[in-house]
Order: C-alpha cells, then sequence, then structure tokens
C-alpha cells in the first residue's frame, strides 16, 4: 500500500492535459474535487478513472484536486500516479500497480 | 530492410506532441525522457511515456524512447518503464564506447526477463562525441540489438571545438564514418536534427545532401519536417515505372523457371531485383503507388 | 388606385420628396424617427465589420433610450462583440432575432432561454431567400458603411474602417423599407463606383466609428505553423488534385482558418507545377485568394464578404476583384446565385455525423456557438464539397453518431478530411476509386466514429429541455433543425 506523506501535484495547465494535486487526509475516503472543460460529457467517466486508478494504486484516504484541460485517459492517469508517487515520496514505483 | 526515414523527437513531457505526434505517420515516433525534460519532471513524462507507448494510437507506429544515461538517477527506471511498456528501440545518448552499448544490453536483458518479454527490445546508440565517431565501427557490429547508429550534432561539434554551418563541413567525417560504420554492420544510419525548423529550404538541401551520401534517414524535430523529408526520399516515376518492370520481368522469369532474368534484353541481376523492391517500398510508403 | 393617376405615383410612399436634398441627418436619434420606427417592428444589420463592428450596438442602445421595445433584430450575422444585445434581450427591447451566427456570452444566454421566441438561424443566401419570401420584412436598415457621399452612395474599399464587399448589405438596402446608412468618411459625390447607390438610401448619419480597424479582419489571414491543421491542408489539397475536376478553368471557394488557408496555397502550389488556372474563386475572400489573382493563378474573385484587409484593399484596386450581393452570391431563389456555378469548396465543421450531416452552430455542449454562413448553401450547390476537420479537438470528438445539430445535411456532402482518414460519400463510388488510385487511404466514416471513441470515450448525452431556444432554417427557408434549451 501507498502511504502518501505530503501533498504533492503534476501536470500542467495546458490544453489536452491536467493538473492534478493531491494530498493525505485523515479519514479512510476518497474525496475528488473535479474541474474539466468537458465536464458535461466526460466529467463521470474521469471521476471512474481516478477512482480506478487510486484503487489500483490501494490509496483509501486522498483528497485528489483534478483540473482538466480536456486531457485524454491515459494522460490525467499519467499525472495522477506521478502526484502520487511524489507525494508517497517513492522513488521505485511498483510497475504492476500503474499499467 | 524496414523503411525508416523519419524519427520525430517528441519531448516526454509535451502533453500535446505526445497525444497527437501518431497523426503525422513518422516511421518512427521517438519520444525523448532525456535532454528535453527538465530534471523536476523526469518522474512525470516517464510516467507519460509509460502510458502512451502502451496506447492503442501507438501500437502501429514503430516507436523509440531515448532515455536518460544508465549513471544517471534516472536512466535505469526509464528503461524499466518503457521495456515494460513495450517499446521497440531504446535510445542511447551519447554513445562514446562498446561497453556503454553493452551495459545497456545487460540492463535491457535483466528487465525483459523479469517481466518476461520475449520480443526483444532493439537499440539505436547516439554517436554524439569524437571517442564515439572514432569507435563507431565497433560499436555498430557489438550487438544484435543495435539496429542503427545515429548522429547528434549538437554535443559532437562542441566537442570537436567548432560549430555547425549550412554547409556542413565540420560533420563530414563524423557523416562519413558513421555511415561506413552502419552499412559494414548491415544496419541503419540516421542523421541528425535540423533545429531551424522556420528554414524549409536548409533543412530540404541538408535532406538532400545526406540522402546522397547515403543515410536511411535523419531525427527530426517538428512534424511539418516529415512530408518534406518523406517527398524529398520519394523515388522518381521514372525509377518506380522501372523498378515495376524490373519486378514484373523477374516475377516472369521465376514462374518460367528460368535462371536468368532480362529486361529489354539487358540482363537483371538479384542486386537489381533488391533495388526495385526497395524503390516500390518506397513508392508505396510515398503515396505514389499502391501495394 | 386614385394614386395611380397623380404624378410620382410611383415612388415610395415612406419618402418625403423635399428631404431628397438633404439625407444627412444629425444623429442616430434623429434618423429613427425619421423612419417612422414603431414598436414591433424589424431592424436590420449587416456583419462586413465583422468583431470589428461598430454599429449595431450603438443603434440598439439608442432605440432603446428613445423607449422602444418589442423589435426584431435582423443581423447577417453576430460575433462576439454584439454580446450586449443580452440588456436590450432582457429589457424588452428585443423580442426576436434573425442571423446566421451566435457567439460568445450571447449564444450561451440565448441556449440558456433567456428568450421566448427561437431564434432563427440561417445561411447567407437562406437571409435573401426569407427577405424575398416576405417572411423578413425589414421595417429599418441600418447600414454601416466605410465612406459615402452626401446623396448616399457607399463603398467598403476606401476610408479608415474598410470592410471590403458589402455583400450583405446590398440586399438588406435592396429589400428595406427605409434605408439609414452609417458612416465616418465623407467623399465628394458622386462616389462611385458605389456598392450601396444613391438610390437606396433615405438617409445618412455620420458617426465617429463604424468599425475598429484592428478587428475586422482579425485572425483570418494569419498563416498557419500548426502542423495538424497543415496536414489537413496538405491532405485537402491532394483530394482537389485528383478529384477530376482539378483542370484549366475550375473554381474554388475555401474559407478562413488555418487549414482553409493552408489549402489554397498548398493548391496553388499545384496549379503552378501543372499549369492550371482558376476561373473563379468565391464567397468570402482572403489575402491568399488574392495573391493567386496577382499570380494569374484564379482569373476572377467574387466577393461577398472581405476576410481580411489584403481583400478589402484588392476589391477597390484589382478589375478582377467583383463585389457580389448575397443575392447573386447563394441565395436559392435567386435568377442566378454563383454557388451554382462553382466546382469546390471547402468547408469546416464542429461535428460531422455517420450520415455526413454537419453541425456549424452548436459546440459539444450544445451551446450555440457559430454560424451557419454559407456552409449548406454552397455545400449543396459545389460539384464537390469537402468539409474539413481534426477527427478530435483536445478530448472533444468531430465525427459523432449524431450531430447536435444539423446545418448541412449530410447529402450536400461528399468528402470528409481529418487528420486521422478521409472518408468518402458513400454514393460518390467514382470519385472514392480516383482517390484510392491516387494512393490516399479512403476509410468508412464509421471506421472514423469508432476511432475518435476510442480516443475520447463515448460521451455522455447532453440534457435539454422542451423549449426551443433557434430554428435551424434550410435554405430554401424550411426548418431543418431546432436547437432546445440546455437543461442546467
Amino acid at each position: 500500500m501507498n502511504i502518501l506523506k505530503k501533498s504533492a501535484y503534476a501536470g500542467t495547465l495546458e490544453s489536452s492535459d491536467a493538473y492534478i494535486h493531491v494530498s493525505p487526509i485523515q479519514e479512510n475516503e476518497i474525496k475528488l474535487i473535479l474541474e474539466s472543460s468537458v465536464e458535461e460529457i466526460y466529467g463521470e467517466a474521469i471521476e471512474e478513472l481516478v477512482v480506478q486508478t487510486l484503487k489500483e494504486m490501494k490509496i483509501n484516504n486522498i483528497l485528489v484536486k483534478v483540473q482538466d484541460k480536456g486531457a485524454l485517459d491515459f494522460v490525467i492517469k499519467a499525472r495522477l500516479q506521478a502526484a502520487i508517487l511524489r507525494a508517497c515520496e517513492s522513488n521505485e514505483p511498483v510497475w504492476e500497480e500503474l499499467s | 530492410m524496414k523503411l525508416r526515414r523519419s524519427m520525430l523527437f517528441v519531448p516526454g513531457s509535451n502533453t500535446s506532441m505526445v497525444c497527437n505526434a501518431f497523426i503525422y505517420k513518422p516511421d518512427t515516433v521517438m519520444f525523448d525522457l532525456e535532454d528535453s525534460v527538465a530534471l523536476s519532471e523526469k518522474d512525470s513524462a516517464r510516467l507519460m511515456v509509460f502510458h502512451a507507448l502502451q496506447h492503442f494510437v501507438y501500437k502501429n507506429v514503430e516507436t523509440a524512447v531515448r532515455v536518460n544515461p544508465l549513471d544517471s538517477p534516472y536512466g535505469l527506471l526509464d528503461l524499466e518503464a518503457v521495456v515494460r511498456a513495450g517499446t521497440d528501440i531504446v535510445r542511447l545518448p551519447k554513445t562514446d564506447t562498446v561497453e556503454d552499448v553493452l551495459n545497456m544490453q545487460d540492463a535491457i536483458e535483466k528487465i525483459e526477463e523479469k517481466i518476461g518479454r520475449t520480443k526483444k527490445t532493439q537499440l539505436l546508440a547516439a554517436i554524439e562525441s569524437a571517442e564515439g565517431v572514432v569507435n563507431a565501427v565497433n560499436i555498430a557490429r557489438c550487438s544484435d540489438r543495435l539496429m542503427g547508429i545515429a548522429l547528434g550534432a549538437e554535443d559532437f561539434v562542441r566537442d570537436l571545438h567548432t560549430q555547425r554551418t549550412k554547409q556542413g563541413s565540420e560533420l563530414m567525417a563524423a557523416r562519413s564514418q558513421i555511415l561506413l560504420a552502419a552499412r559494414a554492420a548491415k544496419i541503419h544510419a540516421f542523421d541528425s536534427v535540423f533545429s531551424d525548423v522556420k528554414d524549409k529550404e536548409g533543412f530540404l538541401a541538408e535532406v538532400k545532401y545526406v540522402k546522397g551520401l547515403g543515410f536511411d534517414g535523419k531525427s527530426l524535430v517538428n512534424p511539418n519536417q516529415i512530408s518534406v523529408l518523406h517527398d524529398a526520399y520519394a523515388p522518381s516515376q521514372t525509377d518506380v515505372d522501372w523498378s515495376l518492370e524490373v519486378i514484373e520481368a523477374a516475377k516472369e522469369a521465376e514462374e518460367k523457371g528460368l535462371g536468368v532474368v532480362s529486361l529489354d534484353g539487358r540482363m537483371v541481376d538479384a542486386p537489381i531485383i533488391a533495388r526495385a523492391k526497395w524503390t516500390l517500398e518506397l513508392a508505396v510508403a510515398s503515396g505514389m503507388i499502391r501495394e | 388606385m386614385e394614386n395611380t393617376k397623380k404624378a410620382f405615383a410611383g415612388i415610395s410612399k415612406n419618402i418625403n420628396l423635399e428631404d431628397r436634398n438633404s439625407k444627412i441627418l444629425s444623429s442616430i436619434e434623429e434618423a429613427v424617427k425619421k423612419s417612422g420606427l414603431k414598436d414591433g417592428m424589424t431592424i436590420s444589420f449587416h456583419h462586413a465589420f465583422r468583431g470589428g463592428d461598430r454599429v449595431l450596438n450603438a443603434v440598439l442602445s439608442v432605440i432603446a433610450k428613445m423607449g422602444f421595445k418589442d423589435l426584431t433584430v435582423a443581423s447577417s450575422s453576430l460575433a462576439s462583440v454584439h454580446d450586449e444585445i443580452i440588456e436590450h434581450i432582457e429589457s424588452g427591447v428585443v423580442t426576436q432575432l434573425y442571423t446566421s451566427g451566435l457567439r460568445s456570452k450571447l449564444g450561451e444566454a440565448i441556449s440558456s432561454g433567456i428568450m421566448k421566441n427561437p431564434v432563427q438561424i440561417h445561411s447567407h443566401g437562406g437571409r435573401v431567400q426569407l427577405l424575398q419570401s416576405g417572411e423578413l420584412s425589414v421595417d429599418v436598415a441600418f447600414i454601416g458603411v466605410p465612406c459615402i457621399d452626401k446623396y448616399g452612395n457607399a463603398s467598403g474599399y476606401k476610408g479608415r474602417s474598410k470592410c471590403g464587399s458589402l455583400g450583405y448589405a446590398m440586399s438588406d438596402a435592396q429589400y428595406a423599407k427605409y434605408v439609414i446608412a452609417l458612416s465616418e468618411t465623407m467623399e465628394p459625390y458622386p462616389n462611385l463606383p458605389a456598392s450601396i447607390s444613391q438610390d437606396q438610401v433615405d438617409s445618412i448619419v455620420m458617426v465617429d466609428e463604424v468599425g475598429d480597424p484592428s478587428q475586422i479582419g482579425e485572425g483570418a489571414t494569419r498563416m498557419t505553423t500548426n502542423p495538424k491543421e497543415l496536414l489537413l491542408a496538405r491532405r485537402t489539397a491532394r483530394v482537389i488534385e485528383n478529384s477530376g475536376l482539378f483542370k484549366e478553368g475550375f473554381s474554388i471557394q475555401t474559407g478562413t482558418g488555418g487549414a482553409s488557408l493552408a489549402t489554397t496555397l498548398f493548391l496553388s502550389e499545384k496549379m503552378e507545377e501543372k499549369g492550371i488556372t482558376a476561373s473563379f474563386g468565391l464567397g468570402g475572400i482572403t489575402g491568399t485568394m488574392v495573391y493567386m489573382l496577382k499570380r494569374g493563378l484564379i482569373k476572377t474573385l467574387l466577393d461577398v464578404q472581405s476576410f481580411d484587409e489584403f481583400a478589402a484593399k484588392s476589391l477597390g484596386e484589382n478589375p478582377n476583384h467583383i463585389e457580389i450581393s448575397a443575392n447573386e452570391y447563394a441565395n436559392f431563389g435567386s435568377k442566378g446565385a454563383a454557388i451554382k456555378q462553382l466546382d469546390v469548396v471547402v468547408l469546416s465543421a464542429l461535428e460531422i455525423d455517420t450520415d455526413f450531416n454537419v453541425n456549424v452552430i452548436t459546440g459539444s455542449k450544445g451551446i450555440l456557438r457559430g454560424a451557419s454562413g454559407g456552409h449548406s448553401d454552397t455545400a449543396a450547390e459545389a460539384k464537390l464539397s469537402i468539409i474539413v476537420a481534426p477527427l478530435t479537438r483536445g478530448r472533444i470528438p468531430t465525427i459523432t453518431k449524431k450531430v447536435n445539430t444539423i446545418v448541412t445535411p449530410g447529402g450536400s456532402v461528399d468528402v470528409v478530411v481529418t487528420d486521422q482518414g478521409i472518408a468518402v460519400h458513400p454514393r460518390n463510388t467514382e470519385l472514392k476509386e480516383k482517390l484510392i488510385k491516387a494512393g490516399l487511404t479512403i476509410v468508412d466514416i464509421n471506421e472514423l466514429y469508432e476511432r475518435a471513441i476510442q480516443l475520447c470515450g463515448k460521451p455522455k448525452d447532453i440534457e435539454y429541455t422542451d423549449k426551443v431556444v433557434a430554428q435551424i432554417r434550410y435554405r430554401d427557408g424550411s426548418v431543418l433543425d431546432e436547437v432546445k434549451q440546455l437543461a442546467k
């Protein structure tokens, strides 16, 4: 299981990218704040993707803020994973959890 | 030999390029984790490329990744990510010696074994120093994973204590050496990037020049260079027509069981047939004829 | 019947005989009073100044202050500069809109349902059809012009705020009951040749500015370096080159935007290479088209709207650069619309569906943010209509199962060029063969759709209420589609 030690972010606010900020929280839950340029048509899909990615990384207590500028799924995933690994101060990713 | 005229550099930290590079149909897409990525973004770019390589849009195009040197804190992490993600080729930066290649080969083999990857990851060595150019002949022959060697001109001219010019005389020796080494080892030879993306004429002149020397292709920094390069590598209509006739004659001879192929009364031997096949492959890739 | 026996019986009732020597009035207010404008009437504007228009807002604010209510505003199109209309809708001054385009905050406000009556979206040709049929009966036309003489002869290729062609205004002047010309430059009489002529103008008001020159041709002519646009342009030029229509004397219309301009440029290279010249270039004219005219690659430009300053200037200088009215350009009911003589048109799209229907008016979220323009007119009449668009814009698919709004029916579309494949309408079997033979990869439009969805995911359906906020009028006047109010 990955433990978040601090807040961290990854990504940019450029078009087709996402800026993702994560921080550890006390409660055993996933809190997600989503802002997206395609929220009306892809908001739910992005939420599902974030939850699924967190599940794969076995993360249960986290606050995720996503500012999405129309990024494709794989970009959001890469940014989220990067933010989490930074927050976990993990240098050796467990690649099986990231695919 | 696979057609490898264009190798498009895609900075791993440039999301828009990572998401769009495939549409320009370069012969090879080369994601970069090295010089174009800031130290603070190495981890994030690595993950981006890791996922891009597995994305369906990159399944039908050859992929390469320029990883960071193994003696940097990023090299091995890069390597594990891209070998897992299924890159076709790993591009070694700054290859000076045979050991550089063999070290990379060892590291890749270990990862492949660990994850059970059966398709061998190929290697492309970028030669960017005087030492590398001097060792080019041995480098080119040292590994069966090596599919080509490439000239990295920027670092090379710095090492030579000179700078790049339009006519490119400072690269003459390196280009000749790299080309000869590649041809002797029967692998590909790639020319360096032309970084002034606005200078179309200069780019075209350089492409024609290196094509004339015998280079298979060139690394590119901008998608707009691809069509210019492909057009320059396209065979002439006369060549295509003649090649079609050669192949037709060869087919006929084979059907009739003749050992010797002749066209318009002249003998056509195996190298000519091979050349004609190559021309037609180029013609197909250039959209001149259909397969 | 009594009138017919009198002298001067044939002249318009609106004209006061004494007025005809002194058309110049001191203010918009005075002109409005004189026009006899009443609540519930229809006023019109034209959009030759595009984003730089200074006329519509100025006139509407005067009219609002004068206390008029319940007006129909018919502008040949509306740009983001016209967001001020929202206030006039809210205060009841404006209760009905006719326009080709809606954008920005105004488009959003309409989509959210601020108007009781649905906006009537028409094409450029369709607008003249509505004028002709009488549905759109303009009581007072406000026509901004860059220069004019004291008697009303007006043109667009001189003066500070050059807009070039006044093609849309010409139709307004022809059909409106009362015409007020607004201008900022007074030329000595007679200011000829004139686009709007003295016998069409009732009064003249001189104002500080009719347009902002820096905004009139904004963004239209910049040559793109965007690789995706260049790729689309190169592909489009190859489609035209191999369509069978690319021969001496062919004709072409292209729009603004990077891909369209670059297509024109790539095509001109091929024309020079093969020694082919075009008989005419049509529609909205850009600097690129002017360049082709000057190089002798195109013989004549038929200009209904000049997209940039180069085109505006050329209209006054080149004898073969001809101004045409919207009626001459594209009206379905015209005795002669140039689009009927057109070979190739290159058009853009916000969405294209698997039946080749095209949407250029609503965005992916269902909000009005585009313009019908000459899209459906030219697509229907040109021998080859090519729609050029990226397969996706960011995460938004351009190829969809069903477009949000139909502006151009699929039956008018021949080829769709995207960055990830070219689709040919199934009825064009011969064209498809030609393109394949030329080495172009042709795919089924359903494949393009599948690919777009694979990339972006399936978008959630947009939720609407039952209220109709805009009706899409086809070029013959019929209602082709409706835009509903957004649910939230």
